[in-house]
């Protein structure tokens, strides 16, 4: 397989409007006879939806949850970044485009990241437009703060909400479309397979979870927004209803899948405390601009917070990188969190946590104005582990949190299979092996409110409206299949509760494929993850049927893959021989224990094809080549 | 800690309904109440019985999808709280708890403790957006806006659309939440334009849906888990007022 990622040639600052001119473009009278399929309505699904709609193109849009306003997007606290530069402190196109390379340890691509760069001040234009309430001074004009990974202030924010109000600009822009009738909403109806026609994808089937239906649909092209695989290690901060299933069964008719193990784990999540634990919450990294982490200096010291002196501290990340200090990258400071842990100095009961301290803080701007700030956020801390954030420090830990990787897809966003597209979190295009804070509601937004309405455009010009209908025999075909899978799963009857296989194998993959890997570990983990997947098929048990809302159905279809999807994952760890980034090959290391790239070996897109049941997927090589930025060794210090 | 739960059980629409009792054995209090939920349902499933069907997805507080009538308040006793946030600490050893679906009309349950809440999203299709197509914004910073109208215009934004609101009216008004969107867009110059065409039809459409009307009880500011104050229905009825009389 050839894998071509179609950068248009020329400098790097005029790729982006030298590809729209080239594409081709539909004619404002016959946009209305195009069709697309959109899944997931999230930043990325939610915008590209609304915006495709307005252009006039007829969408039927699909999401598990009962109304498109839950998407997981909602839960981004922290802000989103854009080069608008504001604050006149040095920002410009190609300073985000080079933090984002570099925070990414240059495994992205450079004209798609430039793009993402560009269109990121037309988000904040569009968001503002829709009535987003971006936090403001008291001048009337917005307000932004610094980020992990940047020394400028480009992060815009709504309080710690920004997530939610992004996703309601675009929610809304989205039930505009509806009334309108140029979308058609399916709520509670769960993508289950992809239906490929003459090579290229038309259709998709899908589950009424109401209703227990299962049912084709059929556009003239494909839209997969459907979010990251993080639910893989099981306890993250996804929401419970996060899946791989859409693009893993995407993957199983064809489309590669780019980069999985670049998963990143988020530094500041509050700790694990009993088995029963269904998910663990985030705490905005926005926190590290006041908050200070660290842990005693002394091995085992289980004092209380307040009685360990100062001198008996260690910051460790202002000690570490003093340049960027509490701001540090996410993968170094997760890692350095569990250095910290390993060594024996964590806090806590169960030792596996941190403090994120906010008494300097409160010290210097009094408490009112860290309210101000981050009010919502030590409100919720405090409602989850009954501790108040402004007498004592938090307590925080590591947590999987967003996926790099995701289907392999072109600069148009278009995957291998042609005809289906892939947009946000679910493809793998521009964060490389590590996003920077505040990036994923950009790209989101940018895939859906800027690139995905031109590049698809030119897709339909080429291949035509409406030549394929719901009638087809393939779509029967997939619908048996996917109908068969599911009176499987019903008919197993087994006594191990589908909660325990996710539990099982996201212990696994948290200990062999999460923060630090190692060769011996992921191929235990290939040894391993097989037999789970064995038992799963023999002795789940799922009571009730598959004609009426069965939510342990739902959950067992989507551990079913991830009971596959983890061991690609390993795969592709096991094959990066080399640590960057969020991978942290344990093997490759510097002297002081930062992440050590092998520019000569791994300068390349890992893509996966899938080889059939049970086979050892294959790896293509998509070469990353530098054109405009120098590679070196991240240095935060 | 050891509690007796009694729980709303409804195969699907058409169903009548009845509460059903079962027993939490071992919980612990640092558990969310949707995790004690888990831990029964996670039995009831061993056993190969049904669990017990609730709406939930984000279990930190934003997204809106969970909805149950704790004890006959919803989302339980905790003051600006989501029931997904609810912790076991709330409750002691040997309570009896009451679980319900959210209770109105116009949000007909679909199986157990899910209801359809789709007349929300309707009434946000009527008007509760600013028309604007992607691509023909000014550049952000060209309006300025006063920094506190920005915050209250926050306050009301800041709904999560979960409808507890009218689970907790007694007449399952709609109010609060068609008030928080109207205030939201009313109080920014970006909202101007279709101002008084989007609180008309945004009423017409929560009447049509079959909410009851405000009788002044504040219930739904109380179980609001975003505390979005009743300040903005008396906003709304103002704004109404005056597009009427306008029209």
């Amino acid at each position: 397989m050839e894998l071509n990622a179609k950068i248009p040639s020329g400098p790097l600052a005029e790729k982006w409007d030298k590809h729209k001119f080239d594409n081709k473009l539909v004619n404002p009278a016959n946009k209305r006879k195009f069709s697309v399929i959109m899944v997931g309505t999230g930043l990325a699904g939610g915008s590209a939806a609304a915006s495709l709609a307005e252009l006039g193109y007829n969408v039927k849009c699909f999401c598990y949850q009962d109304t498109p306003r839950r998407a997981h997007s909602i839960a981004a606290q922290g802000g989103i970044n854009a080069s608008k530069n504001y604050q006149n402190d040095g920002d410009s196109v190609y300073r985000l485009f080079y933090d984002t390379i570099k925070g990414g340890d240059f495994r992205s691509r450079e004209a798609n990241v430039y793009r993402l760069a560009q269109v990121s001040e037309n988000i904040i234009d569009q968001c503002v437009a829709q009535g987003v309430p971006f936090a403001r001074e008291y001048g009337g004009h917005l307000d932004n703060r610094s980020f992990g990974g940047a020394q400028v202030s480009r992060t815009f924010y709504a309080r710690g909400q920004t997530g939610q109000q992004l996703l309601l600009g675009c929610y809304q822009a989205l039930e505009r479309q509806i009334a309108a009738g140029k979308v058609k909403m399916f709520p509670r109806t769960e993508m289950l397979d992809l239906v490929i026609m003459d090579g290229h994808a038309k259709g998709i089937v899908v589950r009424d979870m109401v209703t227990g239906k299962i049912s084709s649909h059929v556009a003239d092209a494909v839209v997969l927004a459907t979010g990251g695989y993080g639910n893989v290690f099981y306890l993250s901060t996804n929401a419970k209803g996060c899946n791989v299933t859409a693009a893993y069964r995407a993957y199983k008719r064809g489309a590669v899948f780019a980069n999985p193990c670049y998963t990143q784990i988020h530094p500041t999540c509050i700790p694990v405390t009993g088995d029963y634990q269904s998910k663990l919450t985030l705490m905005s990294e926005s926190l590290r601009n006041d908050g200070r982490i660290w842990v005693p200096k002394k091995k085992g010291d289980k004092r209380a917070a307040d009685e360990i002196p100062e001198a008996e501290r260690d910051y460790y990340l202002e000690r570490k990188y003093p340049s960027y200090g509490n701001l540090a990258p996410r993968d170094i400071s997760s890692r350095s969190a569990k250095e910290a842990c390993d060594e024996g100095r964590g806090i806590g009961e169960s030792g596996y946590g941190v403090y994120l301290d906010f008494a300097d803080a409160i010290k210097r701007l009094g408490e009112n104005v860290i309210r101000e700030r981050y009010g919502n956020l030590f409100q919720m801390y405090e409602k989850i582990t009954a501790e108040n954030p402004y007498k004592g420090p938090m307590r925080i830990y590591p947590a999987s949190h967003y996926t790099m990787g995701g289907l392999w897809v072109d600069y148009n966003l278009e995957s291998t299979i042609p005809g289906l597209f892939v947009i946000g979190e679910a493809n793998f295009s521009d964060h490389g092996a590590n996003r920077l804070g505040a990036s994923a509601l950009m790209q989101g937004l940018a895939d859906g409110y800027f690139i995905l309405p031109y590049t698809i455009a030119d897709y339909f010009v080429r291949t035509g409206a409406g030549k394929f209908k719901e009638d087809h025999p393939e779509c029967q075909k997939v619908i048996d299949e996917v109908t068969a899978k599911t009176n499987k799963l019903l008919s197993i009857k087994g006594k191990k509760t589908v909660d325990t296989f996710h539990r099982e194998l996201g212990k696994l993959m948290w200990d062999k494929c999460g923060m630090a890997r190692s060769e011996t570990g992921l191929k235990e983990a290939l040894e391993m993850i097989p037999a789970i997947r064995e038992e799963f098929w023999q002795n789940v048990i799922i009571p009730g049927s598959g004609e009426e809302l069965n939510q342990t159905l739902e959950r067992a279809g989507r551990v079913a893959d991830f009971l596959e999807f983890g061991e690609l994952m390993c795969y592709d760890a096991l094959d990066r021989d080399e640590s960057c980034g969020a991978h942290f090959r344990i093997e490759h290391q510097t002297d002081e224990g930062e992440a050590l790239r092998n520019d000569d070996k791994y300068a390349y897109v890992a893509a996966w094809e899938y080889k059939g049941a049970g086979q050892k997927p294959e790896l293509h090589k998509e070469e990353l080549k530098f054109e405009f930025v120098k590679l070196a060794q991240r240095s935060y210090k | 800690m050891n509690l007796t739960l009694y729980i709303w059980r409804q195969k699907n629409a058409r169903d009548k309904g009845r509460m059903e009792k079962y027993e939490a054995t071992d919980i612990s209090e640092h558990m969310s109440f949707l995790e004690m939920l888990d831990v029964v349902n996670e039995k009831l499933e061993s056993g190969g019985k049904e669990p017990i069907a609730f709406d939930h997805d984000c279990r930190e507080g934003i997204c809106g999808t969970c909805s149950l009538t704790v004890n006959g308040v919803p989302h339980g006793p905790d003051k600006g709280t989501t029931v997904c946030q609810l912790h076991m600490r709330r409750f002691k050893d040997g309570d009896s708890i009451y679980i319900e679906p959210w209770r109105a009309k116009a949000f007909p349950v679909v199986k157990d403790l899910i209801v359809d809440r789709s007349a929300l999203d309707r009434i946000i299709q009527a008007g509760g957006f600013v028309s604007i197509n992607t691509g023909g914004a000014p550049d952000a910073n060209a309006m300025p806006i006063e920094k506190d109208i920005a915050e209250t215009a926050f306050d009301a934004a800041a709904c999560i659309g979960c409808g507890a609101c009218v689970a907790a009216c007694k007449n399952a008004s709609a109010m609060l939440f068609v008030a928080a969107k109207v205030s939201h867009l009313a109080l920014l110059p970006q909202g101007q334009v279709e101002r008084e065409r989007r609180v008309v039809n945004m009423i017409e459409q929560m009447d049509k849906e079959g909410f009851g009307n405000c009788t002044n009880q504040y219930e739904c500011e109380a179980a609001c888990p975003k505390e979005i104050s009743v300040k903005f229905i008396a906003k709304m009825n103002r704004e109404y007022f005056k597009a009427l009389k306008k029209k």
